[in-house]
């Protein structure tokens, strides 16, 4: 089993959990899984094709699994997957410029 | 019977090493750590160029903040060699440093012999008095601080993430404070957004900000642009002023993107932070030594994941703890000292208290830093991609 860290985007597709578990031998598993347990999660995850979505960052325990062995990266007992899109709030209040 | 006093003095100089000031001159770019032992109103008139300040008196509390390695050939030198022959004896027989050696004559004779001596820009009383808890500790002290007085800092927003970065840094004596934001004061922003006050709000955040950082400290220069950052005035703003640090608290990804590319083509670090909700993130991103934005995000997500495109909820204290964390690192990298958030992505969680560290890697094939910024023609500078349609498909 690992543990998954949510980020607040995707919080509302998980039940509103900051963390979840799922099992799988590489990281492509667990994130399958995933996406199996927590349907919503799986367009924002995936490409059509299968890969992970260029625009989320993914990363075993410290590392990015892209410098790693991207989705066949191994996955052991209590490691953690930390999911990560970008962030752009400032806590200015109103809509954001747009440049 | 006990010594004299030059008696002690004679005897001290026979157990330690001394070296000639021209042997000293000789030695000045070859990594030798020159320590003056001097009190703080003897250095204020002038020392030896590249000289550390550490008053005998405080040889024992001060001498690792200022020469860590004991290994590290070390050279002591006062008025004309006796309290730093004294200052010798200690390091070498007291605190194991292996290498000491004093000056003969002290700058007494380095001056007879017509050597350069440095005129440091001493502080005034005030300052002394103002900055005193910052000229007690080693990593910053006088130099430090003159460092930050020295320093122009740019801060994109007065906002969440400006404001207490700006409280702070005009606090520590960030000498030019640059801000840039053409809002004004809501009463929705006082949650946070804690430079403003009540009774300013409708006025444009600029001018506020400058207000409440005079206050606090006459020091600081504040240089206003109440402009909406965009592609047309970035690099001109960038430029306008030697920037030492950008504080990037801005609300937007297109934006995010516009100042990664201009302030990697103009080698200035900038100082990121974002916030939601009950989370932050931090990075420092010092072009061409660390990885830059577009390295850790290489394409923004699309609009329905990218919530910063529209008003949201944030923990009024979120933004206070990240912008103190930015101003932390922009000190960090003024005065040199520590090990800035190059490299790193730090992840705050409030709600659980947790604090979590990734490592970001430079992209061998990012667009932007992987490129030689010299190659990079003035035709392209200030040319971006249109970054405009990514809110607008956000509705």
């Amino acid at each position: 089993m690992a543990t998954i860290k949510i980020p607040p985007v995707l919080r509302p597709s998980v039940g509103g959990e900051k963390e979840v578990s799922a099992s799988g031998e590489n990281v492509g598993a667990v994130l399958r899984e995933l996406a199996k347990a927590h349907p919503a999660t799986e367009a924002q995850l995936f490409s059509s094709d299968g890969e992970l979505n260029r625009y989320v960052n993914v990363y075993l325990n410290d590392e990015d699994v892209r410098v790693l062995e991207g989705l066949g990266t191994a996955v052991s007992e209590g490691d953690t997957l930390v999911i990560l899109p970008a962030m752009a709030g400032g806590g200015e209040g109103p809509p954001a410029s747009t440049g | 019977m006990s010594p004299s006093g030059p008696e002690l003095i004679r005897h001290i100089k026979q157990q330690i090493r001394e070296v000639d000031p021209g042997q000293v001159h000789e030695m000045l770019d070859d990594g030798v750590a020159l320590v003056d032992v001097r009190e703080t109103e003897e250095f204020a008139t002038g020392h030896l160029p590249g000289a550390v300040h550490v008053p005998r008196g405080y040889l024992e509390q001060r001498i690792e903040g200022a020469v860590p390695d004991r290994s590290q050939r070390v050279v002591l030198y006062c008025a004309s060699g006796n309290r730093s022959a004294l200052a010798a004896h200690t390091l070498t027989e007291h605190l194991g440093y292996q290498d000491v050696a004093s000056m003969t004559g002290g700058i007494t004779l380095w001056k007879d012999r017509g050597y350069e001596v440095v005129q440091p820009r001493a502080l005034t009383p005030e300052q002394r008095e103002r900055y005193s808890r910052h000229l007690l500790i080693p990593e910053v002290g006088p130099e430090g601080q003159q460092k930050l007085l020295d320093s122009k800092v740019l801060l994109l927003g007065a906002g969440g993430l400006g404001s207490p970065a700006a409280l702070y840094l005009a606090a520590a004596g960030v000498g030019s404070i640059g801000i840039v934001d053409n809002d004004e004061v809501d009463l929705s922003n006082l949650q946070r957004q804690i430079i403003h006050t009540t009774d300013r709000i409708g006025v444009p955040k600029v001018d506020s900000a400058e207000e409440t950082m005079r206050a606090i400290n006459p020091d600081v220069r504040v240089i206003k642009y109440p402009v909406r950052l965009s592609a047309e005035n970035i690099m001109d703003i960038l430029q306008s002023e030697p920037w030492d640090v950008v504080v990037d608290g801005l609300d937007n990804f297109p934006t995010r993107y516009l100042l990664n590319d201009a302030t990697v083509r103009l080698g200035i670090p900038v100082v990121s932070a974002s916030i939601l909700g009950f989370d932050g993130q931090l990075a420092v991103f010092k072009p061409h030594e660390g990885p830059c934005y577009r390295c850790l995000y290489p394409v923004p997500p699309p609009a329905e994941l990218a919530p910063s495109c529209g008003a949201n909820g944030v923990l009024g204290v979120l933004p206070g703890t990240m912008g103190l964390l930015q101003a932390t690192e922009v000190i960090k990298l003024v005065i040199g000292s520590g090990e800035p958030l190059v490299g790193r992505l730090l992840l705050y969680e409030a709600l659980g208290a947790t604090f979590t560290e990734l490592k970001v890697r430079r992209d061998p094939e990012c667009p932007v830093c992987s490129r030689d910024p010299s190659e990079i023609t003035d035709e392209e500078m200030g040319v971006f991609p249109d970054y405009e349609a990514f809110c607008a498909a956000a509705g």
